[in-house]
């Protein structure tokens, strides 16, 4: 366990620095940096003329609607990999049971093709 | 090894194989008239499926380690659920397609998630069962959902997500503090580790926090919140869905864990269940005095009617298991028959559910009227109709499990809510003059309403072999 | 202190801190980005653990692909989040008294940790060192859990046929794409001279 530990030695150093740096940089801002605002310095700026509106607004779902295809496949696509890191120990039956997964998957893939989720019209 | 775990579940892997066939075939055809004939198919796929486990070997069989249970138990809750949802499907299809929200994903939904709720109440394993749990959840909270330009269906199917992924995360809370202090996630292991004398505190907590995960998808008091909303919002053939065959595979998956998992302190989780039956029973009772929509006072009636079933798992012995199957099979029936009531109800072809609508509807349609007074009757339990013979069964039960006091509660429960039965009698029989509703009826619908209906007093004779059939289930759980 | 013990705290206090903040910021963005620090620092212990594809998962699925659907639905929602938290506020003592219940609960099943002597027997053995993580998941995923395995294939197909049945809108009368037709089209035919007759027409 402490030489699996080891490996990721690096990463957790680059996650310190990383973490150090940022901090660095926002208190050097608020040390450094001259600030005297004002209304018209902070309020929004659109074009010369005053904020119409706020900047939320309703969205196309069809956004979402692509946001979440693209999870589903994610997170078939993590399946695949503990299948093919174990995949020289592995049974037939481990074998087939990802290409049933994946059959499964196709299903679903080829509905929301012919169903015209994927095009953007 | 592997092929003898998938013979046992064949009839899972059939549905789920037809539901991928039939999407793949509905999308490819192109064909937007399609869905009907895929309603009617399905409905054939599933009622076939159900003769053909109603009348498979007996005997107890085990799949993948203990994960896949299918015993006698399981096979009587799988015929339930793929006969109910059948029957519910064929009502279905005349609404929804003149309301122009019949799209061919339905019947494909509602076959994904009856392989949901077999796999429930097939469960050998806290995993599998959560994999049931969810499979049958996520496509219900479409269903709800399925009026999509509704604000009140839109709501229905948000509420109903948001408040069942709640619950999901109690049940796999509940699961985890079990798999801590049990050691293992199959029912067989954790058995092993419960008993009276030694009960952990960690895994006394499990239980409660599985108990109240499955009470909110049976819509048990204080889990009922979401009900009244979704029941009215949701369309009306999917709300009689709702009513029917989920309550009765939470219901099986619950007695399937208690049973299993946690046989050897029945006292124990006895008496939260007796709390939870007692709580609903009244809350269903007296909440559902004030509502003046059907759909509503339906969810709260339904809310009752857990309770009752409830009672007889409470009472923690085989003869409670037997009670509580009898009596989900003919709160079913019931529902199925007052829900292709309410699918008839609409006024100039729109779909209306305020219970004063019916105002003198026995003058115009004598026979639809006397039917649902049948039904309504009976979902009061009023002698001589079925319903009386379902909470005569629980009463029992709780009366011989030393449950005195709740068979007491539940009578005083049982009085309270036959007001508003009563209550829409009256409406039809007695009540004002006012707008009428229109005397339309689709064959299928007329033919579900007269056959539950006839259901309630021809079955008073022998069940139709239900009795015979919930006693040899129960004798395969509790050993 | 040892590298893996200050990496523990670090990481804990990071999961904490994130999940504090995700509920008291008051902008729901701010509230995003601290539940992303929270997933990282849960990734973060489950390396410590020994857990390095579920560490990753967390951070692929969760901070990379849930996250950002979350940012989008935050930022993109016509929501008055204002309201929202004065709304929460009215239910702040019952939320505390149930996180209190839960508290208790903790201390009381953890304080008395006395699982069951069957228990010990009926756990999974643990896998030999000589075997990465995620290969002793993998062997084990794909064949003794076949069943949930399928089970949660059914349940993303059941997730992406929902997600079309309750967003995807046809659009009628607009011009669409049809590839085919398009290379198939025969610029001879695409254009057609007719002699118009003067007074005459067509």
């Amino acid at each position: 366990m402490e030489e699996l530990l080891r490996e990721y030695l690096p990463i957790l150093v680059f996650l310190v620095v990383a973490v150090g740096l940022g901090l660095v940089l926002i208190l050097a801002a608020v040390v450094l940096a001259v600030r005297n605002p004002d209304p018209e310095k902070v309020s929004a700026y659109e074009c010369g003329f005053n904020a119409f509106d706020d900047a939320r607004m309703k969205f196309d779902v069809r956004f979402y609607l692509v946001a979440i295809l693209f999870i589903i496949f994610d997170l078939e696509i993590a399946f695949l990999f503990p299948w093919a890191v174990g995949f020289k120990d592995m049974s037939d039956a481990g074998f087939w049971s990802m290409m049933v997964f994946l059959a499964v998957l196709t299903v679903g893939f080829a509905y929301e093709w012919k169903k015209g989720a994927l095009e953007w019209e | 090894m592997m092929q003898a775990d998938l013979t046992v579940i064949l009839p899972e892997i059939v549905l789920a194989v037809y539901a991928m066939l039939a999407l793949i075939g509905a999308v490819y055809s192109s064909r937007d008239d399609l869905a009907p004939a895929l309603v009617w198919l399905t409905t054939a796929v599933m009622a076939g499926l159900a003769v053909w486990i109603a009348t498979g070997t007996g005997g107890t069989r085990i799949a993948f380690g203990g994960m896949f249970i299918d015993d006698g138990f399981a096979r009587f809750s799988k015929v339930a659920i793929l006969v109910s949802a059948a029957v519910v499907l064929v009502m279905s299809q005349d609404y929804m397609s003149r309301r122009g929200i019949l799209r061919f994903e339905y019947p494909i939904l509602v076959a994904l998630t009856s392989v949901g709720m077999m796999v429930m109440v097939s469960a050998g394993d806290l995993m599998s069962l959560y994999m049931g749990l969810e499979l049958h959840s996520l496509a219900l909270y479409v269903v709800a959902a399925l009026r999509r330009d509704n604000v009140k269906s839109t709501e229905a199917g948000l509420k109903y997500f948001v408040l069942g992924a709640l619950s999901s995360g109690l049940l796999l809370y509940g699961a985890s503090l079990v798999y801590g202090y049990a050691g293992t996630t199959v029912f067989a292991g954790i058995v092993q580790t419960v008993s009276q004398d030694d009960l952990s505190l960690g895994l006394l907590f499990g239980l409660v926090f599985l108990i109240s995960g499955i009470a909110f998808k049976v819509s048990a008091v204080p889990f009922h919140m979401w009900t009244p909303d979704v029941y009215e919002g949701s369309p009306t053939p999917v709300t009689a869905f709702f009513a029917t065959a989920p309550k009765l595979a939470a219901m099986a998956m619950l007695a399937r864990i208690l049973y299993d998992a946690f046989g050897g302190i029945s006292g124990d989780w006895g008496q939260v269940l007796a709390l939870l039956s007692l709580l609903s029973m009244f809350l269903g009772a007296v909440a559902g005095i004030a509502q003046r929509d059907i759909k509503r006072l339906m969810a709260y009636s339904s809310i009752a009617h857990m309770g009752y079933a409830l009672m007889g798992l409470a009472a923690g012995t085989e003869f409670g298991v037997q009670a509580m199957l009898i009596y989900m099979a003919i709160y079913i029936t019931m529902n199925v028959g007052t829900f292709a009531f309410i699918l008839m109800m609409e006024r100039d072809g729109r779909p209306v559910t305020d219970i004063r609508a019916l105002n003198l509807y026995a003058r115009r349609e004598p026979g639809k009227a006397l039917a649902m007074l049948i039904l309504l009757f009976s979902l009061a339990g009023v002698p001589p109709m079925l319903g009386f013979f379902g909470k005569f069964y629980v009463l029992r039960a709780a009366y011989e499990g030393g449950l005195i006091w709740l068979a007491v509660a539940g009578v005083i429960a049982s009085v309270i809510g036959a007001f508003y039965y009563i209550r829409i009698v009256y409406y039809m029989y007695f009540g004002d003059e006012g707008e009428e509703l229109d005397t339309r009826s689709s064959p299928a619908l007329w033919g579900a309403l007269m056959a539950c209906a006839a259901a309630m007093i021809l079955g008073i004779v022998n069940m139709f072999g239900v009795e015979a059939a919930a006693a040899a289930a129960a004798a395969t759980l509790v050993n | 202190m040892s590298v893996s013990v200050f990496a523990f705290y670090l990481f804990s206090a990071g999961a904490i801190a994130g999940g504090l903040f995700t509920v008291l910021s008051r902008q729901p963005v701010h509230s995003v980005l601290w539940l992303i620090l929270a997933f990282i620092s849960s990734a973060g212990l489950f390396v410590l653990l020994g857990a390095e594809f579920v560490a990753m998962l967390l951070v692929i699925v969760y901070v990379g692909a849930v996250m950002v659907l979350f940012l989008f639905v935050v930022m993109m929602l016509d929501v008055d989040f204002a309201e929202l938290k004065a709304e929460m506020a009215r239910y702040m003592p019952l939320a505390l008294l149930i996180g209190l219940v839960i508290l208790m609960q903790f201390v009381m099943a953890y304080g008395a940790w006395d699982a069951n002597a069957a228990a010990e027997g009926l756990r999974a053995q643990v896998i030999s060192a000589d075997r990465h993580n995620t290969e002793a998941l993998g062997v084990i995923l794909y064949d003794q859990y076949f069943l949930l395995f399928q089970l949660a294939g059914l349940i993303l197909l059941v997730a992406m046929i929902g997600a079309i049945v309750l967003t995807l809108r046809h659009r009628t009368n607009i011009k669409r794409q049809d590839i085919l037709a398009q290379m198939y089209r025969d610029p001879a035919k695409a254009m057609e001279l007719r002699d118009v007759k003067p007074g005459q027409g067509l």
